[in-house]
């Protein structure tokens, strides 16, 4: 028996968010008196895998070869069922990232698992089951999931385990892909990273604007806050609609869900639909003209005033505060 | 060309969430059920994709005969003919089987659904789909274009986008930009009314997941004021307070 752990890396580096996934699997681990196994695919160095026994890993599975240097659903799962099955893993945890939910589903199948995603809790244990809270009706409630499968696999949410480091050392075994030919359908022509722009699904700090900043033209004043704070920028869905920001940045119910820990919201009124977005943030400050807007009812902090006014005191504040701290 | 679009009937965007008294069943009185936005937004992508009669579209659906109005919504948007697998759908798991069941045998040459629903958002359904047919699958994209027998889609990464590109049959996930939203005109929806919809039986299957009970996030205390001429104090809050900066 194992607790298998999937770690995505991006070009060579684990991310923040994988750690979390690991610490999360090492707690499960520890409930069920079991072993830790990381499994990483692609081109990563011998320091990076072994760094993992920082965070509790006992064994690091590692598997390159030259077509697995980039996501690859069809090969990665069958690599990672192989290597749960040859581990007799009963939980595979991954990340509930872009790559992950590309990755998990087809797992599950393959499997034969129990697969819940958008986890943001520990399992509690049921026998050989495990039950299972996860985000549902986009951020406006949770649900408790029972899983009954003989494995089944958890799909983390970013930002909803910290990680914590608990070092053991830790083994590297090189293993060959065991993907098949047939695997390979799918060719990454390019891959293009906003290498100056904070990844919003993962940021800790989000500074979100609205149609209170009147048009595109004034975004360089939350562009000044976040590059102050080390904040990812985000919008309501207004303002993508009309094209002032790009879709990416849309965070709603029907954009990206985030659960920073400080989410600062700008000139956006606060319907339902962007709070459901939103709901899970630790710490939530509204700046609105408008004392009567929805959003200070859900907020922690509040300040009622111009937006064109304030922000840029609130970024010279910031600098202040960093500048001495 | 054919191409399968996978359709969810879930609560209006709009609607505030609540729960039976034990907390193990979705409160649906009063609450209006629409075609998922982002379902319809994959859609209406495979309909700029079949523009001038160079395909059909295909929905399929996975519930009960309630949904029909959102399956007509679909075929008054522009889908040629529909199917509804009649039965609960109980997780993505047993969605995803049924639906490749019905599609294991017909040649479609796309399979698009929306990036997840907006009521369970497991974001599941495309990339098992793709496991269970043995086809190339492709998670949350916000471009696809056809050249050919090739299409090259545009996935989103964590901080960025990877292109890919894939021949033959494929499944992909949409999310919103995809495409533009379209509104069904008059003509849609009085064609939707004919237009063919096929009930068929479910396949029974194990389920492995089950919801057991829900909740309700537990509301903020009051919020903290912070007078506008005394911007700096928020910085103290968030520090000292907070605890977040």
């Amino acid at each position: 028996m194992s607790v298998l752990v999937y770690v995505e890396h991006a070009e060579g580096k684990f991310k923040k968010s994988t750690f979390e996934v690991v610490s999360y699997a090492k707690a499960i681990a520890l409930q069920l008196n079991t072993n830790l196994v990381a499994l990483a695919i692609g081109s990563l160095a011998a320091d990076q895998l072994s760094s993992l026994g920082t965070y509790g890993v006992q064994k690091v599975l590692h598997v390159n070869d030259a077509q697995l240097g980039t996501f690859n659903a069809q090969a990665y799962t069958s690599i990672l069922s192989d290597a749960a099955q040859k581990e007799g893993a009963t939980v595979v945890v991954l990340a509930n990232s872009f790559s992950g939910k590309g990755l998990a589903p087809r797992l599950a199948v393959r499997l034969k698992a129990g697969l819940a995603s958008g986890v943001v809790a520990l399992p509690t244990l049921l026998g050989a089951a495990l039950s299972v809270k996860r985000t549902a009706y986009s951020g406006k409630a949770f649900a408790h999931v029972k899983l009954s499968g003989a494995i089944n696999v958890l799909a983390l949410n970013a930002n909803a385990y910290p990680a914590s480091e608990q070092p053991v050392s830790a083994e590297v075994v090189s293993l060959t892909s065991t993907a098949k030919a047939s695997d390979f359908k799918i060719s990454v022509k390019e891959i293009v990273r906003a290498s100056d722009k904070i990844s919003l699904p993962e940021a800790d700090l989000v500074v979100s604007a609205g149609r209170g900043m009147k048009g595109p033209e004034n975004w360089h004043l939350i562009e000044d806050l976040a590059l102050s704070l080390g904040a990812a920028t985000a919008c309501s869905k207004p303002v993508s609609d009309a094209g002032w920001r790009p879709h990416e940045e849309h965070v709603g119910q029907t954009g990206i869900a985030v659960s920073p820990n400080l989410y600062i919201a700008v000139g956006i009124s606060g319907a339902i639909q962007h709070l459901a977005g939103v709901s899970s943030s630790k710490t939530i400050v509204v700046i609105n003209k408008d004392p009567e807007a929805p959003f200070f009812k859900v907020a922690d902090y509040g300040i009622v005033g111009d937006a064109m006014e304030i922000v840029p005191q609130l970024t010279a504040a910031m600098k202040a505060y960093t500048q001495n701290g | 060309m054919r191409i399968l679009v996978c359709i969810s009937n879930v609560p209006d965007t709009t609607t505030k969430i609540t729960f039976n008294s034990d907390n193990t069943e979705f409160n649906s009185s009063g609450v209006q059920f629409i075609l998922n936005p982002y379902d319809e937004v994959a859609l209406s992508k495979a309909i700029d994709l079949c523009e001038g009669g160079k395909g059909t579209i295909t929905v399929i659906h996975v519930g009960e005969a309630s949904t029909e109005p959102t399956i007509r919504k679909a075929l008054a948007i522009g889908a040629d003919d529909a199917v509804r697998i009649d039965a609960t759908p109980s997780d993505a798991y047993f969605v995803a089987y049924q639906i490749a069941a019905y599609a294991k045998d017909k040649n479609f040459d796309m399979i698009l659904t929306g990036r997840e629903s907006i009521d369970y958002n497991g974001a599941q359904v495309a990339a098992m789909l793709g496991e269970f047919l043995d086809l190339p699958s492709i998670s949350i994209i916000k471009k696809l274009d056809l050249n050919g027998n090739k299409a090259t889609l545009s996935r989103e990464i964590e901080g960025g986008k990877e292109i890919v590109e894939v021949e033959g049959p494929f499944v992909a996930s949409c999310a919103e930009g995809v495409a533009e939203w379209k509104i069904p005109n008059m003509r849609g929806i009085m064609s939707a009314r004919t237009k063919p919809l096929e009930v068929l039986a479910a396949q029974s299957l194990e389920t492995l997941s089950v919801v057991e009970k829900f909740e309700t996030p537990t509301p903020r205390g009051a919020v903290k004021m912070v007078d506008a001429a005394n911007v700096s104090q928020l910085v103290d809050l968030l520090h000292n307070e907070a605890k977040v900066i």
